[in-house]
């Protein structure tokens, strides 16, 4: 089973990347998705959902899951 | 309570007439609304046009959590949401934030709380075209 992984903004245009399906073998948690996918360590610039919440570097991750990257929001 | 995103320009005064039609009337005595309408300018800069992206499926979930935190803390009667994605020109609306209850208070506390969380949490990310090229807007305090 994988992990979908969603990109925007800012942040889909640097990796050139929209979405992408990772295997969830290794990944515990909302850092390593990050980590796998870019090859970077955690970015305090970078907001993260789970399941369309916001989670932290920290949330733990499962097959299944939706994760998302994001630049901070500019709504409204 | 009613929260929707929009693909299409739209009326805001006509959306929030329409659905205060809907409530009951005698029940509210207080509706405090808030209009956010697209500029032509934005940091010195003359911007032609905008274009709103957001996180299908979350921002939905997100300005309902918000509506249902207001709803928790200041038990007002009704809201209504209506926030604009896509390509936005000048002049049009970008969001509508209209709360109704029985006195002023809750009314004004609520709506000014959902508008402040929603540019703080809602995904949503504006990108600005101007004469020269494109920039995504960066988050601001105001």
């Amino acid at each position: 089973m994988n992990i979908r992984v969603r990109l925007f903004a800012s942040l889909r245009e640097r990796l050139q990347l929209d979405q992408v399906e990772l295997s969830a073998e290794g990944l515990t948690t909302v850092a390593d998705v990050w980590q796998a996918l870019t090859g970077e360590p955690w970015s305090r610039q970078v907001l993260a959902a789970v399941n369309w919440e916001y989670a932290l570097p920290e949330t733990e991750v499962k097959a299944g899951d939706e994760v998302a990257f994001f630049p901070p929001v500019t709504g409204g | 309570m009613a929260v929707t995103l929009l693909a299409k320009p739209f009326d805001p005064w006509a959306e929030l007439c329409a659905y205060q039609e809907r409530l009951k009337r005698g029940d509210y005595g207080a509706c405090a609304s808030f209009v956010g309408t697209m500029r032509d300018f934005n940091q010195g800069d003359l911007v032609e046009a905008m274009f709103l992206e957001h996180y299908p499926g979350m921002t939905e979930r997100e300005l309902g959590r918000i509506v249902g935190e207001a709803s928790a803390r200041w038990g007002f009667l009704d809201a209504l949401v209506i926030h604009r994605v896509g390509e936005i020109r000048p002049g049009d609306p970008i969001v509508l934030v209209a709360v109704w209850s029985a006195h002023r208070g809750p009314a004004f506390d609520a709506c000014r709380f959902i508008v402040e969380a929603l540019k703080a949490r809602v995904p949503l990310w504006k990108k600005e075209k101007l004469p020269r090229g494109v920039r995504w807007v960066r988050p601001s305090q105001s």
